[in-house]
């Protein structure tokens, strides 16, 4: 293989990985922060029992998020020097803003959280977790935005000298209508994930009828939580259809396969076609669907791959335009499919608990268990989406993938790295499983009632 | 002075927090077996950088952020060129960052013994390794006309890279000594102070030797000054750890590393990273650094919330400020998650603190 399709092999090994962690990180912060609050507020004891669980749990997730994070940001100069080159006036910015703004501190913040439940007063520690969950959405919001500079690059301009991209706006790449839109699509993502968390874990515990005063509401709240956050994340997807069929229509054909412009333009359910992506063999359709998602209109036009391809080989010049369009438009529907899926979940689950009712089917309870990796799936798949759709740019319109590779780097140093990230990735995951699996054992213990407050000992210590 | 020049000087100051800072966890890490000898004593040692370790490795990411954003040219050429180096140093950051997490999850002495030893590999080769990478830099590598390493990672280990590695591991194990002796108690405190003796012993001349080289090849008449009084520091600190001032010696340890940093950046300008091949080739503050635009912004966003990352670091630090003592940490278990025997299921935490830990936590939380 190619530095460069090593180097594009590592960055979704790595990417897709770390994606794993980043979004209960994001999620489940602002839902121990809600627990926690729910507890200064009532002093029920099973929320501070609930706050502790889902924060253990928490703590173990954000271990790997944290660390695999380091390697992204690294990964941009080792692997990808020349897109490092030509992008760094405009994408170092959000890059060292993140750092600056959001990891500072969440990862102050957390350290102050886990290590201050008796140095800080209640309303303080409280203000802790709130802090690292504010941070923790921030983040996501200035690595966005980030990303969002390559799907949809606005607020600069070419040098002519140096022919790098120069950075003219900053408030145009922070307000990018791209980078909007995909934070709200991947913060609600964040919460059906912690949503999913919630099911599993409490569902795990209720089946075999333990602490069930604490797992009753934080299933409950998982429940409602899915079915909120999905129909969110659905509502803000579709809004990403519509300004991805204006921003980037070669994407948004891929995602369909549709091969020639039509309108209106049926969705496809299935379509078996080409794998060099020029024709279509057979498929299954609704009619008028995909006008209505990509313009608002049942009779909308929607352009198809061929057409656009002519399009930008006239703009750009001659060459091949087109992403793979199997992995895109499977990546597509899959996202949407197992997405859905758990909202739906969500809105069943809440059916059969209504009236504190809790299931007797062990059917539910192995269905809550399995409904737990379908978000984790759909982000990886929309991440793969969203990348692959986009190729052959990194920056669409503006530098091909095969220009921002690293020149100068062997590839037998890409194919080390490659390997030792995914054995110690392996490794880490099957250890962060494995603990996570056995704090969902442990339940959620009552407090040791201590004779007095100060002779508990440290609650979360390393 | 340009917006560039005053860019150096930022990222010098983010490698003088991050060294300053994460120095001592990465000390605290490396000397972990030496002066923790029970298990209770090493969670000690561990939960004394427990609440800053994370956020003092910020202060790496916003200096590769800081640099992408300010000088691309050097990040891309740097980061690509000391790419055998930084993988090793990322893999010991991911393996030292879980094993503060995992290593009390489980209730089994192999378990930790495995993990002490990650945290003690995955300190000890970073605090090695970002010495090298700054001799190198300081020193200058091979760089061809399109501003490309040319290099491999033996180009990397000269002996002079090698001197400012074995500088900044034994700069950190000495800081990090210095630091558990100003937060722990009894028998750990005085073997901290012991381990920081010895560590000063081989500290103080490797730093000097590295100082002295740096000033001879790469000096000029102000980073002499800063590289004099970087030693007298270092002299200074070790001199107040044998009188058992700890809290002198750890800001006698913090000015050294601050000076040391001062010191290389001051030798490196106005260049950011010389080219070996041909000095034309050499990336430089003006020829690497973006475009107006970009720094007018960053600068803005540095100079408003730098102090207020300052402030609350700092506050952190005043928080988490009493000294830790064994017997808050001998109930082994507080964080197990997994207990050989099956307990797991009990919701008890086994046993309770022992009189001396409560009498020592109502000190802690008063």
């Amino acid at each position: 293989m190619s530095v460069l399709d090593l180097a594009r092999w590592q960055f979704a090994i790595t990417t897709v990985y770390h994606f794993i962690f980043v979004p209960l990180t994001i999620g489940l912060s602002l839902v121990v922060a809600c627990m926690q609050t729910a507890w200064f507020r009532t002093r029920n004891d099973v929320y501070l029992r609930m706050t502790k669980f889902f924060g253990k749990l928490f703590l173990i997730n954000m271990a790997v998020g944290v660390v695999t994070g380091i390697v992204q940001e690294f990964q941009f100069g080792m692997n990808w020097s020349q897109y490092s080159r030509f992008v760094g006036n405009i994408f170092g910015a959000p890059l060292a803003m993140e750092a600056l703004l959001a990891f500072f501190l969440e990862s102050t913040f957390i350290g102050l959280w886990v290590f201050g439940w008796d140095k800080l007063s209640p309303r303080l520690h409280l203000a802790t977790i709130w802090l690292t969950a504010i941070g923790t959405s921030l983040s996501a919001y200035f690595i966005l935005a980030a990303n969002s500079w390559m799907q949809h690059p606005v607020g600069y301009r070419i040098d002519p000298v140096t022919h790098r991209a120069v950075l003219t706006s900053i408030w145009a790449v922070l307000t990018n209508s791209t980078a909007i839109n995909a934070w709200t699509h991947v913060f609600f993502a964040a919460l059906l994930t912690a949503a999913v968390v919630m099911i599993g874990a409490s569902a795990w515990n209720l089946a075999r009828g333990k602490f069930t005063d604490v797992f009753r509401k934080s299933l409950r709240a998982g429940l409602a939580l899915a079915l909120g956050a999905g129909l969110a994340v659905a509502i803000t997807g579709d809004l990403q259809a519509r300004l991805m069929d204006s921003q980037q229509p070669m994407k948004m054909a891929a995602a369909e396969a549709l091969y020639n412009t039509a309108s209106p333009a049926p969705f496809s359910l299935i379509t078996i076609g080409a794998l060099n992506g020029d024709k279509e063999i057979w498929s299954v359709k609704v009619p008028y669907l995909l006008s209505l998602i990509a313009t608002m209109d049942p009779n909308g036009t929607v352009q198809g791959i061929n057409n656009v391809e002519k399009a930008y080989v006239k703009k750009y010049g001659p060459g091949d335009y087109k992403p793979y369009v199997p992995v895109v438009y499977w990546s597509f529907r899959l996202m949407v499919g197992l997405g859905l899926l758990a909202a739906l979940f969500g809105a069943i689950g809440l059916w059969l608990t209504r009236r504190r009712q809790i299931p007797r089917s062990r059917w539910f309870y192995r269905a809550a268990l399995g409904v737990v990796v379908l978000p984790y799936l759909a982000s990886a798949l929309g991440w793969i989406f969203t990348e692959m759709g986009r190729q052959p740019w990194t920056v669409f319109g503006v530098l091909t993938t095969s220009a921002s590779v690293s020149n100068g780097v062997t590839s037998s140093s890409v194919i080390i790295s490659m390997t030792a990230f995914t054995l110690v990735y392996a490794v880490l995951a099957a250890i962060a499983i494995r603990l996570a699996f056995a704090h969902i054992r442990n339940g959620a213990p009552e407090e040791v009632p201590a004779p007095s407050d100060s002779e508990r000992p440290p609650v979360f210590s390393y | 002075m340009t917006l560039a020049d005053f860019w150096f000087i930022l990222i010098a100051v983010l490698w003088i927090g991050y060294f300053v800072l994460e120095g001592f966890d990465f000390g605290v890490g490396i000397l972990l077996p030496v002066i923790g000898r029970s298990d209770a004593e090493r969670r000690t040692l561990i939960n004394a950088i427990g609440p800053v370790w994370d956020g003092n490795e910020v202060w790496l990411i916003t200096a590769g952020g800081a640099t992408f954003a300010a000088f691309p040219l050097w990040y891309a050429t740097m980061f690509s060129g000391f790419y055998l180096a930084l993988l090793i140093i990322l893999l010991a950051l991911i393996v030292r960052g879980v094993a503060f997490e995992f290593r009390s999850k489980v209730d089994d002495p192999r378990w930790r013994a495995r993990w002490d030893l990650a945290i003690v590999v995955g300190s000890a080769l970073p605090a090695l390794l970002w010495g090298v990478a700054f001799g190198n830099i300081v020193r200058g590598v091979p760089i061809n006309a399109d501003g490309v390493f040319t290099g491999n990672l033996l180009t990397l280990l000269n002996p002079y890279a090698l001197l400012g590695g074995l500088a900044t591991l034994t700069l950190f194990a000495l800081h990090g000594a210095v630091f558990l002796g100003l937060k722990t108690t009894g028998d750990l405190r005085d073997r901290s102070r012991a381990a920081g003796v010895r560590v000063a012993i081989a500290a103080v001349p490797i730093a000097a030797a590295f100082l002295l080289v740096s000033q001879v090849a790469h000096g000029n008449a102000w980073t002499d000054l800063t590289a004099a009084f970087a030693a007298a520091a270092l002299l200074a600190g070790v001199a107040m750890l044998l009188r058992k001032r700890e809290g002198l010696a750890f800001a006698g340890l913090a000015v050294t590393l601050l000076l040391a940093v001062v010191t290389l950046f001051g030798d490196l300008f106005p260049n950011v990273l010389p080219s070996t091949t041909d000095p034309a080739y050499s990336l430089t503050v003006a020829n690497a650094s973006s475009a107006h635009y970009t720094l007018v912004v960053m600068t803005w966003v540095a100079l408003i919330f730098t102090p207020v990352v300052l402030a609350y670091q700092a506050w952190t630090y005043w928080v988490f400020r009493k000294r830790l003592r064994v017997t808050d940490f001998s109930v082994s278990s507080a964080g197990a998650v997994i207990r050989p025997g099956g307990h797991g299921d009990s919701g008890q935490r086994p046993g309770g603190p022992s009189p001396a830990a409560r009498s020592g936590h109502r000190q802690a939380t008063s």
